[in-house]
């Protein structure tokens, strides 16, 4: 399975969807981790209210952003660290490489960071001859498979241990044949052990920045950033603005929520907080808007800027479930990824919002309570608007509207379509002109509409 | 203008609704038996919690540990307990590579989360939390008492904290893991391969 380039999800979906066994097991494997995660939520009584003050943070925090970035990088600079600004992906790209040039470094390893990935740091660094390692064990899979990760917290989802086992047999010249997950763990480990003690420089993502410390957190279950970042002399942290909170003391509320929401466990093996540079070290801390200033404005779409990339959406969504991460030829595929996308690119991204069945599971999962469906639902009137529909959507919609104006003709309509669905052949009703007969049943044609059965009622029920 | 000029402008000319903190005065989650609810959620996560009477408790608990007792090279950060590499006479981090298991100290324990709060003032290189294949974390009990040193949840944990500059941070929950290849899960993936928690009285 290669990475997908079409942007149109249903297509992608379908690429997906043609080896059954893999879809139905890539959907009970994200389910079982959904199941954890409500073990956890309901370990905790407070969960709601957790829920409840995160979400307050957040929009807190938004609503004064340009304050709390100020003190933050005052705070962190008093701690010796070095602040960076960066408006887009580039800029971004060019303050690292700046970066790394100063030091002369050739080998770089970096921790799972989706604005990194965002930013497509990777091929920009080795267009300049550095070497970058993904040292997270999912992300190092598809990175030497040179794909994308297809889900952020578990980047390495769609993937079968054979898949893995034959990869690392390719690049890392392990036995032929053996799937064992520790084996294959324990040779990722031995090479990326060597991978370690050779960078010049270790670069990470942020979870957390902290207003009032100046302080980072990162947290991962595998030790790596910690490990990428305590050999080298030199850290580069790269930063959304948006993952900026208040008070170190919030970081209560977020790390009891982030790893209980993103897999089921009640913490991440490893939290770090950095504050400021090891002795003879430096800090760089890169801040990067990218688009998400632009979030801002929009009563329907700035609790989007909430996120914090918990992955919870994803795994409980039926859709992403059931057409995998790829489909969505993003960073941040899911229901997060279906708002985030579309807003920053309309126009490569017109179909996400339209991959959604409005469920809702999102939004009840959501540590932050972000309204995930309603604003996918928004989000399609825009993408409506903006004429960017194709005539297969919109053209049926046309003629529902025109005839739902006309109640006789709709009930006439509707028998039309009871007779037809009780007595046509399969291949009448099921073939191209119905999209949604594609893997799945029509209804049943009941024996009674629903106007013959009230009429019938209220003939019964008037009184004598 | 500067880029960061104009990423504030952009942030700072928006009609953003103010929206108040909330308070972090909740009923937070409390345990009967914080010391046996730290123990099964450690437990859960791949971790040892085991309490010992003194230095000497804490030499023996170590000697059952077969790999400690097969490591060849050894860092203790504990006053009373000799490893056989001196972190203070290590200039380079990189050659604590091949250090089978290091006993560091740590602050305290957290209940909710099986989480232990440990820092770099002792330890000289951070590097020695993360790259030994076996980790201890000690933690001493001044009075006598195991619940001295546990707090119920991170809310409690975050009050205990100080902020100094240069120093690192980090709650420790279990040994180094991951799940990525087809959901199993792998202890020891990039750090420690076993993580054990001494509580010494």
């Amino acid at each position: 399975m290669s990475s997908t380039t079409s942007f149109d999800h249903p297509t992608n979906a379908k690429k997906f969807n043609q080896d059954q066994a893999r879809t139905h097991w890539h959907d009970s494997a994200l389910w079982f981790i959904r199941e954890k995660r409500d073990r956890m939520a309901k370990s905790l009584p407070e969960w709601e209210t957790l829920r409840e003050c995160a979400s307050q943070i957040k929009a807190h925090t938004i609503s004064k952003l340009a304050d709390y970035l100020e003190e933050f990088e005052k705070n962190a600079k008093a701690r010796g660290a070095t602040v960076h600004w960066a408006k887009d992906a580039d800029e971004h790209n060019r303050i690292v490489l700046e970066i790394l040039r100063k030091h002369e470094a050739e080998r770089i390893v970096k921790s799972k960071s989706m604005l990194t990935e965002e930013c497509h740091l990777n091929p920009f660094l080795e267009q300049n001859g550095i070497e970058v390692v993904d040292t997270d064990l999912g992300e190092r899979i598809v990175q030497l498979r040179q794909e994308g990760p297809s889900h952020i917290v578990m980047p390495a989802i769609h993937l079968k241990k054979e898949d893995v086992s034959d990869t690392f047999h390719e690049h890392l010249h392990t036995e032929a044949g053996n799937c064992n997950p520790d084996y294959l763990t324990e040779s990722a480990r031995q090479h990326l052990r060597n991978k370690f003690m050779q960078a010049d420089v270790g670069i990470t993502g942020v979870n957390f920045a902290l207003a009032d410390t100046g302080g980072i957190v990162v947290c991962t279950n595998e030790g790596n950033a910690d490990l990428g970042v305590s050999l080298p002399n030199v850290h580069i942290a790269c930063m959304g603005i948006e993952k900026l909170i208040p008070s170190v003391d919030h970081l209560s509320i977020f790390l009891r929520l982030l790893a209980r929401s993103a897999t089921g466990q009640p913490i991440t093996t490893y939290s770090s907080h950095f504050h400021g540079p090891r002795e003879g070290g430096e800090l760089h801390i890169i801040l990067v808007d990218n688009g998400r200033s632009n979030l801002m404005n929009s009563d329907d779409y700035r609790n989007s800027l909430k996120c914090i990339r918990c992955g919870a959406c994803m795994n409980t969504c039926p859709v992403y479930r059931r057409s995998g991460g790829h489909s969505y030829a993003a960073t941040v595929p899911g229901p997060i990824g279906s708002i985030l996308n579309p807003l920053r690119d309309a126009k490569h991204h017109k179909s996400l919002p339209f991959a959604c069945t409005l469920c809702g599971s999102c939004s009840d999962v959501c540590p932050v309570q972000i309204n995930l469906h309603e604003q996918l639902l928004t989000l399609r009137t825009e993408v409506k608007n903006q004429n960017q529909l194709p005539i297969s959507k919109t053209m049926p919609m046309r003629i529902t509207s025109w005839v739902f104006q006309r109640p006789k003709l709709y009930a006439w309509l509707g028998s039309v379509g009871k007779f037809f669905l009780r007595n046509l052949p399969r291949f009448m009703i099921y073939n191209a002109l119905n999209p949604w007969g594609k893997n799945r049943e029509m209804p049943e044609a009941p024996a009674e509409s629903f106007r013959q059965q009230y009429a019938k009622r209220a003939k019964k029920n008037k009184p004598q | 203008m500067s880029s960061k000029e104009q990423i504030l402008k952009a942030v700072r000319n928006q009609l953003v609704p103010s929206v108040d903190l909330p308070s972090l005065q909740q009923d937070w989650i409390q345990y009967d038996d914080a010391v046996s609810h730290f123990g099964d959620v450690l437990a859960a996560v791949g971790g040892t919690a085991v309490v010992v009477e003194g230095v000497d408790g804490l030499a023996e608990a170590l000697n059952d540990l077969p790999v400690y007792v097969e490591a060849k090279k050894t860092v203790s950060c504990i006053d009373g307990l000799m490893g056989n590499v001196d972190l203070d006479r290590v200039d380079d981090p990189h050659t604590l590579e091949d250090v089978d298991f290091a006993v560091l100290p740590g602050e305290f324990a957290v209940a909710e989360n099986g989480a232990v709060w440990v820092t770099d003032a002792a330890i000289r290189h951070r590097v020695a939390l993360f790259i030994p294949q076996h980790v201890g974390l000690v933690l001493h009990c001044p009075s006598g008492q195991v619940e001295d040193v546990i707090v119920n949840n991170l809310a409690e944990a975050y009050q205990k904290l100080s902020w100094q500059a240069n120093q690192f941070g980090c709650f420790v929950s279990g040994p180094s893991k991951t799940a990525d290849i087809e959901q199993s899960l792998v202890i020891g993936a990039h750090g420690a391969r076993s993580l054990h928690v001494f509580f010494v009285l």
